[in-house]
């Protein structure tokens, strides 16, 4: 029996797409005598360059702290390496900070994994489900003797991004249209990003606030978000803390948690 | 089991046909234009979006579509279906397609003869397929497959293409017609994908539109090309929809219209995006040689 004819010419095609070496598929030719390499790399053209300048359009920050040459031939190693598996280009790039931090020429720029991270989850609060913020008001309804129990669900669009850096300022600066003063990048800051209407806001968190978080989007009470936090930075205030979560629209309900 | 006389259910979407928009010009939507689209408020014309930039859960790409939509008819184009692909469509990504057709109810709902996906990994570029006996079943097919999800016929486009396959055994205007007789499908005659194809296979653009079965075309496709030298003196046009239509892509519309009569136009600029004003004129510039040939058909009469 003949293999099905219909099978072969995506696989012929295709592996050489993101393969600047290997040979141009003999299943191709050239129209008019043109060489068929020539034809063939206008594919190959289309499919680098327009990858290239998805992940430049989801990391910009990125690009204006490299330059456009640097970031172009990062990322042209990332594409051929790790090319997209969902027809969602949204969704692509996810493996990219992790490919910066092991990117031999970023060395030198050991935050700008970070600043990626911070750039993805950008991307994923913009897209995430629509939900209504809970409004601080509703803590207000909560009796004194629950609040230690609450348990919050955070918001579709929150997210949580952690660094050994000042990567929150760096974002910061290479987003806008400002310029930044000098910065000292090896301030540990944590971001918190959210989406309370239609615009994503990013903002640094407080000392604990990212253990304390952390704790709640794991589905922790109240109470033992605020112990944990506690212990890792003893500055960290409860008040203020929730007062900047409720402010920046990271939860959509609250439970208590004590009926668990 | 019998598959083949069991009814594929897809219920909800009832078999819906679309609204005529008639013989409008409309351009490619694109976020930065937002604002000033809002700004001049309900205008003749319609939008059209790709559906892959749609497929998100929420956030702003939504809040703007709903809100272009309660004013101006949209199309939706699907980019990255591979109906041109040997493999089975790809169900989840199906699923999202008859998500938005069913909550945004597109005037015209199109996707193209070409494939973007091999195994895993998706190329983000509409590739080439042979024209084969196999590869028009397999087509029809699926066509056949989204017709049925959405509920309703999809418009089909012509592909630019730069390679030619050994193994073809039929024309392209050959194979789409087909496609269209058995799956009752409509067709989106991209008149610069007809132009940079023939330019660079070496066919006259005015045949193959002479064998284009122009009675199918629900939509037209215009756009700018570029032109790069292969280094033998040779040109090689590229679809790169960064630029103003060209000359010639102008006059195979006309003489398309003037045989077909007026069908909705689309300009297509997806990169080096003008200001809203630039892409406004060129979709006036379509509409004023429709509307032309409204003119025409009511003198004639």
């Amino acid at each position: 029996m003949q293999p099905e004819p219909h099978a072969s010419y995506a696989a012929a095609f295709a592996p050489a797409l993101l393969d600047p070496v290997s040979e141009v598929p003999g299943i191709v030719t050239g129209p008019r005598g043109k060489s068929a390499a020539k034809c063939y790399n206008v594919y190959r053209n289309n499919v680098t360059v327009s990858l290239i300048d998805t992940l430049a359009a989801i990391y910009p920050a990125v690009q204006r702290l490299t330059g456009a040459d640097f970031f172009r031939a990062m990322a042209r190693f990332h594409v051929r390496e790790t090319p997209p598996t969902s027809p969602l280009l949204f969704e692509y790039g996810r493996d990219f900070p992790a490919f910066i931090a092991r990117y031999e020429h970023a060395q030198s720029l050991p935050w700008l994994a970070d600043v990626a991270r911070i750039e993805r989850a950008w991307l994923d609060a913009y897209h995430a489900a629509d939900s209504a913020p809970l409004l601080p008001t509703a803590l207000a309804s909560v009796a004194p003797d629950r609040l230690a129990g609450l348990v919050f669900t955070v918001h579709p669009a929150t997210r949580l991004v952690r660094s050994q850096f000042a990567a929150v300022t760096i974002f910061a600066a290479n987003r806008g249209t400002e310029t930044a003063s000098s910065i000292d990048a090896s301030t540990p800051e944590d971001a918190l990003i959210t989406r309370p209407d239609a615009d994503v806001v990013v903002q640094l968190l407080p000392p604990g606030g990212a253990v304390f978080l952390a704790c709640v989007m794991s589905g922790c009470m109240l109470a033992e978000a605020a112990a944990a936090a506690l212990e890792d930075s003893p500055d960290f205030d409860l008040a203020t803390n929730i007062a900047g979560l409720f402010e920046a629209g990271a939860f959509t309900s609250l439970t208590s948690g004590d009926a668990r | 089991m019998d598959a083949a006389i069991r009814p594929r259910t897809s219920a909800a979407i009832p078999l819906r046909f679309s609204l005529p928009v008639g013989g409008v010009a409309g351009t490619s939507f694109k976020p930065e234009h937002f604002a000033a689209v809002l700004d001049e408020g309900p205008q003749r014309g319609f939008f059209e979006v790709h559906a892959e930039n749609y497929m998100c859960a929420g956030g702003p790409p939504h809040r703007m579509l709903e809100r272009l939509r309660r004013d101006h008819p949209l199309s939706l184009h699907g980019v990255c279906m591979s109906i041109g692909g040997p493999a089975p469509l790809d169900r989840a990504h199906l699923a999202r397609f008859r998500g938005l057709v069913a909550r945004y109810q597109p005037a015209l709902v199109s996707e193209h003869l070409a494939w973007s996906t091999h195994e895993t990994s998706f190329f983000n570029d509409l590739l080439p397929l042979p024209y084969t006996k196999a590869t028009l079943a397999r087509v029809c097919d699926h066509i056949d497959e989204v017709q049925e999800a959405i509920r309703r016929p999809i418009l089909l486009e012509n592909p630019s293409t730069y390679v030619a396959f050994r193994e073809s055994t039929m024309c392209e205007t050959d194979l789409i017609r087909t496609v269209a007789e058995r799956t009752g499908c409509g067709l989106l005659l991209d008149v610069n994908n007809v132009f940079v194809s023939a330019a660079n296979h070496g066919f006259s653009a005015l045949q193959y539109l002479a064998d284009f079965p122009l009675e199918r075309v629900g939509e037209i496709h215009l756009a700018g090309h570029t032109e790069q030298s292969d280094g033998d003196g040779e040109k090689l046009l590229i679809d790169s929809h960064d630029g103003p239509v060209a000359d010639a892509v102008w006059k195979l519309f006309e003489i398309v219209i003037a045989r077909r009569g007026p069908v909705p136009t689309l300009i297509e600029w997806d990169s080096n995006i003008p200001d809203w004003p630039v892409l406004k004129a060129e979709a006036a510039a379509a509409q004023m040689i429709l509307d032309r040939h409204i003119r025409g058909v009511r003198h004639a009469a």
